[in-house]
């Protein structure tokens, strides 16, 4: 499972970096909704600083559910998913292998995004740092959850579509905590309480991706 | 029975309430090269990917390659057989190395073996070429390329000749006769019976869904 985990991570990183759709057009879209957003928030910086979490997350939001429809469509032709399926791959390593090479590029995306809120939305920039850990956990979570929705949603037609109404009730709790351990490290309450929520969160996704994948994939 | 690659019987296949399959009988003996033909719509591709494991059989009973079709995981018999469609298709963003080395990794087949594969399909020289930049019959022989490192002891091919020049028919009938020496079968479909091979080769004809003859 591990191997089959590297081989398919190394596999869709080495894609997404061949394709740069992450760099030219993903991470553009993020940096001008998160700019967009705070010129909608006016000049006053206490302001913007106070919703900064939120916007990030709703960012980050947009760009896991491109992104997610990316990692799909790279397996998505008929004749590639009729060759990957002869191979015989083990779907729990799949699973593991695609939420990584996700994980990384949302992490990738979010440090960017994340430079943003100093940046354009005056978020504190200790408090930010602080609450990279837990930004970092709550991104893994949504990886997992994406890759997880992203086979229910299958890959045919209407799959687009189908994917945010899936797969939003599934991100909103993960949304939520993660908006509230960055508001908490920008100093409006604990921490650590949505830390928990965050980890209970990908370690519960990752262990229904393992179950579940190759029935959601297959069907 | 026990004997044979593969073995169906009254095998049908149902997809959205329209039968793909009515109750295909067929024997594939080892080392031997088998083509399917028959009008569209016959059900050639549906049989090729039920003797793949990649469609579920409706009903009936078969084996291949010692999977039960009814029975057991279809992912087992997947990595028995090696699957080149009509349109083959590839990570258009790796090169021909890289989408091969993939594969080989995946099966666990040693890496040595990729140069000489690329040589017999005849694509050593595009070897660092992204697969986007692969003419049709370039990624057909990617595909060929990719059941050369597989080595699969059934090889299930969906309309190889189509569109090749006579050079290609020859190259194809080349490697299958190897193929078949080395004790591997061969299936594909053709529209009609093979006219550029010489080989022996026993062709099916289905006609709705069903065998009609046997040559």
């Amino acid at each position: 499972m591990i191997r089959v985990a590297w081989l398919v991570a190394g596999k869709d990183l080495r894609v997404e970096g061949r394709s740069r759709v992450l760099l030219w057009q993903v991470v553009p879209f993020g940096a001008m909704a998160l700019l967009l957003s705070g010129l909608a928030l006016g000049p006053a910086r206490a302001g913007r600083s106070s919703a900064a979490p939120g916007l990030f997350f709703l960012v980050m939001l947009f760009v896991t559910l491109l992104m997610v429809a990316r990692s799909r469509a790279l397996d998505a032709p008929a004749g590639t998913r009729d060759s990957i399926a002869t191979l015989g791959l083990d779907p729990a390593g799949v699973f593991l292998g695609k939420t990584l090479a996700l994980a990384v590029e949302l992490w990738a995306t979010g440090a960017l995004l994340l430079a943003g809120t100093v940046v354009v939305l005056h978020a504190n920039l200790a408090g930010t740092l602080a609450a990279s850990g837990n930004v970092a956990v709550t991104l893994a979570a949504l990886a997992a959850a994406g890759v997880l929705h992203g086979a229910l949603s299958g890959g045919g037609e209407g799959s687009a579509t189908l994917l945010p109404l899936l797969s939003l009730p599934a991100f909103a709790p993960l949304l939520i905590a993660g908006e509230r351990a960055y508001s908490a490290a920008l100093g409006r309450g604990g921490l650590w309480e949505w830390w928990t929520i965050s980890l209970v969160a990908l370690v519960a996704y990752l262990g229904l991706g393992i179950l579940l994948y190759g029935v959601l994939d297959e069907s | 029975m026990s004997d044979l690659v593969a073995s169906l019987e009254r095998a049908v296949v149902v997809r959205g309430g329209f039968p793909l399959l009515s109750g295909v009988d067929l024997q594939l003996a080892p080392a031997t090269m088998t083509v399917l033909t028959g009008a569209n719509g016959a059900g050639k591709t549906t049989l090729l990917r039920l003797l793949g494991g990649l469609v579920a059989m409706t009903s009936g009973s078969g084996r291949v390659c010692g999977v039960d079709l009814a029975r057991d995981d279809l992912r087992a018999l997947r990595r028995k057989v090696g699957w080149l469609g009509h349109e083959p298709s590839f990570y258009d963003d790796l090169s021909v190395r890289e989408n091969l080395t993939f594969a080989a990794r995946a099966l666990g087949r040693p890496l040595d073996e990729l140069a000489p594969a690329l040589e017999r399909v005849g694509l050593s020289d595009r070897r660092d070429v992204s697969a986007r930049r692969l003419s049709a019959g370039q990624r057909r022989r990617l595909g060929l390329a990719w059941l050369l490192v597989r080595r699969p002891d059934l090889w299930l091919l969906d309309e190889p000749y189509a569109a090749l020049d006579v050079d290609g028919r020859h190259f194809l009938d080349e490697l299958f006769a190897d193929v078949v020496a080395a004790g591997a079968s061969v299936v594909v479909s053709a529209h009609d019976t093979l006219g550029a091979t010489s080989r022996d080769v026993t062709t099916v004809r289905l006609v709705g869904g069903r065998v009609e003859t046997r040559a």
